[in-house]
């Protein structure tokens, strides 16, 4: 069988990663000899993904959880099954991975037991490699999993789990039937809106698509129905006839909200159209993703945008600058702050370029979150200190076998940058992190701006702590000078808050640039050297004369301590 | 731009691709060999000298460089023989310069009378160090002693002797260059190329460089440095940077190398040599067949030239503007515009003079000594 059958966009195969759900549907003869249809969903592990998986608990009756023998729970595992928990799921433990010598799951089970605190004792030992354990999987999801209830012959009921487009098929929705049947040919009701819609196709994943007639209770399948955007549809509405439908509709989900927000700028500001065009259509598949125009003195034209989490951030960039060929600059990635005004009014910040002018601002609001690190103990020290440095407050620390699991309360401002990628480096790779916004607390937020060659570049604004302005003013100086080329003039690089500078670098002079030997035979060589040279230039942003590279609107903000 | 290239003058360029050693430093289309037949050679050259000629009839002949290689191998008779065709070919200019390349070895030395009756007028050496323990880390086969015995020949010979001195070397100092110098320029030269070591692709000394082994080598600022007292002690001896790295008594100026800055025609004859001749109003940039046995091969039969495009109003004018900028005469700023179909930006101008980078008079833009340093710099800045 093809690897990463299921993950199948370039993103996931290169970054080894599930970051969209997908279904399966099998038909599996059991030991018994009854052949069972089991309806099967993929979820992402990443916390970014989070609502995936929580709209898709809601589409099934149980869960297999599956943790790696050689590694054990992580804290993606923890929130994913307290999800499962929520959703009344039966939960069966497999553990994965026992043809590696490192598989461990005797400790591994213990510690299902210790952390999450479910019964791992039948814990089933699985290798999806070798396919050992994969049968009594299967015998496990037909026994111990509850069977889908449901009336056929009741009224159609259906989830609408997940919507997407597609270029030959429109948008293709994903449906779990709870009751009654869906009929290729019939009229539906979407009931959060009451629009109207002809079932043009019904059919199932087996991964790959296959037209049947109908849908009954329990079935996990897709019907399109000509709508032309996802927009039209939502995620967690129920579909029922046309006439005579269901009285009651499923309860909902939440609709996903951003919670990082950044610029996203077309390094060549003629690309403005493209990029449009980009955000445009990977929008259309990805409700959670907003966008809105968005204008930089430095930067020109380009789009303010909210994503779940940084890696749907850098997910979504990567989409728009591979499968679209558009060069970007991100902008330094913020959260949400509340300002309060002094005349009572509160605006909802995005953008620190857009901070009102601070003689008229009473207070701001950051929002917080509760992250969960589970730590092997010999690392402990150093996620405290990390923790601390970023503003936290500890809430929890309790210990099982080797490992801690720390509950920090944390400005979702010092996370959403590069503290995961710290918290990897600090701990070789071996905590586990995942978290939930808890809500807003004051604090003493300041809008620290970055001058260079004295001139303000909006696009490096950030929002900061008070009593961390100073260092992080100072970190993204030094940053700024190794990251910016040298020029053939000495350049300035400041910090400032308000009027005040509270760091300052100077980017010495370039001093040589020269080509020693240029003969005739060396012209259409060297010519073509500059050319390249002078298209790497125009790669770079311009701020006056001073040429920024695009990476070092993110790279300034990486923090090393 | 038919007659663009007048403001130039036109060249001719021989390349002689053997030598008797690969120096670790050198990019150039060079190779060891044992067995060569000059007559075979000779038969290949004039062939190319007259499929030249075809397309450049009528022409004043400015210049001709034997280069390489190590031209000072060639029997000064097939010296002799490519200059007596090239002079029927074209119309000889008055001052025609004539320059070989030379090795400073004794042996070469022996035949520079030689090659002055051959016609040649100048001789450029590659001296390349005066200290023995640099010129073995340099590859070079020959002594100091040897090279001051032949630039001392060389004197006698030839009314202009030029050589050649690389710096920015393995653990050289400030103090050690400007000794070196200094030294350099007490001897009787009125012209001085002196390159800052370059390590360039495909060399020795980019694999050792690649591994860690090419160690001691001045960091960026002490090579300014060094690049700033070789302009202040040249000018100080009476021959100032006519070009980046050219330096020589005024009128003493390679004639054939300001055809190449100055942005003129130029034939290249030889193995991997490149040419720019206007033909039919159209400027071409030529390059024939790189391996040298497959140069002879085609170039006996009259086919030397492997490749040849018609260079774009873009790509001529950020040659010029790359070749003009190096020179102390500078770039001629209505020519420029005229072979791009666009004058230089003025803010861009604005900037550079605004810095100091260049100066503008008249119709001219120069670079500064400081400009010069960061020539690169200045030019992707002024590039279309
Ligand atoms: N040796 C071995 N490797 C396995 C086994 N199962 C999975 N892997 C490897 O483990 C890595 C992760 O597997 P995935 O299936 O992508 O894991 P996942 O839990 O779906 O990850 P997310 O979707 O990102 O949460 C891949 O490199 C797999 O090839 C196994 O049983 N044995
Ligand atoms: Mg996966």
């Amino acid at each position: 069988m093809k690897e990463q059958l299921l993950d199948s966009m370039d993103i996931e195969r290169e970054r080894g990663i599930t970051i969209k759900a997908n279904t399966v549907r099998i038909d599996y003869t059991a030991d018994n000899g009854e052949t069972y249809v089991l309806n099967l969903i993929d979820t992402p592990g990443h916390v970014d993904f989070a609502y995936e998986v929580s709209r898709s608990m809601r589409a099934v009756e149980g869960s297999l959880l599956v943790v790696d023998s050689t590694q054990g729970v992580e804290a993606q595992t923890l929130a994913n099954v307290y999800q499962a928990i929520d959703a009344d799921h039966e939960i069966v433990p497999v553990l994965n991975k026992i043809d590696l010598p490192a598989s461990d799951c005797d400790r591994v089970a213990e510690q299902i037991e210790d952390v999450i605190g479910i019964d791992a004792s039948d814990a089933i030992r699985v290798s999806a490699k070798t396919g050992q354990g994969i049968h009594e999987t299967l015998e496990a999801i037909v026994h111990k999993l509850p069977a889908p209830q449901g009336t056929l012959d009741a009224p159609l009921k259906a989830m609408l789990v997940d919507s997407w487009y597609d270029a030959y098929l429109g948008v293709i929705v994903l449906v779990r039937i709870m009751d009654g049947t869906l009929k290729k040919g019939m009229r539906v009701k979407f009931m959060s809106n009451g629009t109207l819609h002809h079932v043009d196709r019904v059919g199932v994943f087996r991964p790959q698509m296959q037209m049947i007639n109908s849908l009954g209770p329990g079935e996990i399948g897709f019907l399109t129905a000509s709508i032309k955007q996802v927009r039209d549809t939502r995620v967690g509405d129920t579909i029922t006839n046309d006439r005579n439908g269901t009285e009651v509709a499923l309860p909902g989900f939440k609709p996903a909200q951003p919670v990082v927000f950044c610029g996203l700028f077309p390094v060549d500001s003629a690309e403005f159209e493209d990029l449009r065009d980009a955000i445009e259509k990977l929008a259309l598949n990805d409700a959670s993703f907003s966008y809105e125009m968005e204008t930089s003195a430095a930067l020109g034209f380009g789009f303010r945008c909210g994503f779940l989490g940084l890696l749907h951030l850098e997910v979504i960039r990567d989409r728009i600058e591979r499968e679209y060929d558009i060069d970007l600059i991100t902008t330094a990635p913020s959260v949400i702050y509340h300002v309060y005004m002094k005349d009572g009014a509160m605006i909802e910040l995005h953008n620190p370029a857009d901070m009102p002018d601070l003689s008229k601002v009473d207070h701001l609001e950051e929002p917080r979150i509760k992250a969960t690190i589970l730590v092997p103990d010999e690392y402990l020290g150093d996620v405290l200190k990390l923790c601390q440095d970023r503003r936290g407050i500890q809430m929890d620390l309790t210990y099982a076998g080797q490992r801690a699991m720390v509950v920090y309360d944390l400005p979702l401002n010092e996370v959403v940058f590069d503290f995961y990628d710290r918290l990897k480096s600090v701990t070789k790779g071996y905590a586990s992190f995942d978290y939930q916004m808890t809500g807003y607390r004051q604090d003493a937020l300041v809008k620290m701006s970055i001058l260079v060659n004295d001139e303000p570049v909006d696009a490096l604004s950030t929002m900061v702590h008070r009593d961390r302005a100073e260092m992080r003013g100072r970190a993204m100086c030094e940053k700024l000078k190794d990251l910016i080329p040298r020029h053939m003039f000495k350049i300035p690089i400041q910090a400032a808050i308000g009027g005040k500078v509270i760091a300052r670098e100077t980017l010495s002079a370039l001093r040589k640039d020269v080509t020693a030997k240029c003969y005739g035979g060396d012209a259409t060589r060297k010519r073509k050297l500059l050319d390249k040279q002078k298209a790497g230039k125009k790669k770079m942003r311009q701020f006056g004369k001073v040429d920024i590279p695009q990476e070092a609107f993110i790279s300034a903000l990486k923090m090393d301590g | 731009m038919a007659d663009d290239w007048r403001s130039g003058g036109f060249g001719l360029y021989v390349h002689w691709p053997f030598c008797e050693a690969k120096c670790p430093y050198c990019d150039f289309n060079s190779h060891v060999s044992n067995n060569i037949d000059q007559k075979q050679w000779l038969t290949a050259y004039l062939s190319e000298l007259r499929r030249s000629a075809v397309e450049t009839p009528d022409r004043v002949l400015n210049t001709i460089f034997f280069g390489g290689g190590t031209p000072s191998l060639m029997d000064p008779e097939t010296v002799a023989a490519v200059i007596g065709e090239a002079r029927a070919l074209w119309r000889p200019s008055n001052t025609m310069e004539i320059t070989l390349e030379a090795n400073p070895g004794s042996v070469e030395a022996g035949r520079f009378a030689a090659y002055r009756d051959a016609g040649v007028n100048r001789i450029s050496m590659g001296v390349q160090a005066l200290n023995d323990e640099d010129l073995r880390r340099l590859g070079r086969i020959h002594t100091v002693a040897e090279a001051r015995a032949a630039f001392d020949i060389a004197r006698d010979c030839f009314e202009r002797v030029s050589f050649d001195l690389i710096y920015a070397r393995q653990h050289q100092t400030l103090d050690a260059w400007r000794a070196e110098l200094n030294d350099a320029l007490s001897m009787a030269v009125d012209h001085l190329s002196l390159y800052q070591l370059t390590i360039e692709d495909g060399t020795a000394f980019a694999d050792r460089y690649a591994v860690g082994k090419l160690r001691g080598l001045p960091e960026d600022d002490s090579a300014a440095d060094m690049y700033l007292a070789t302009q202040e002690i040249c000018e100080k001896h009476g021959l100032p940077a006519y070009e980046v790295s050219n330096h020589a008594r005024p009128g003493a100026e390679s004639q054939h190398n300001l055809v190449y800055w100055r942005y003129g025609d130029y034939v290249g004859i030889g193995p991997g040599a490149h040419g720019r001749i206007t033909v039919d109003g159209q400027k071409h940039a030529t390059e024939t067949q790189l391996n040298p046995q497959r140069w002879l091969d085609a170039a006996t039969k009259g086919d030397g030239e492997k490749k040849r495009y018609v260079l774009s109003p873009k790509e001529q004018a950020n040659e010029y503007l790359m070749m003009g900028m190096r020179i102390s005469e500078g770039l001629d700023i209505g020519r420029w515009a005229a072979l791009s179909g666009r004058p230089l930006s003025d803010e861009s101008v604005d900037h550079l003079v605004g810095i100091n980078m260049i100066e503008r008079d008249n119709n001219r833009l120069r670079a500064t000594p400081a400009g010069r340093a960061v020539l690169n710099a200045v030019i992707r800045e002024l590039m279309g």
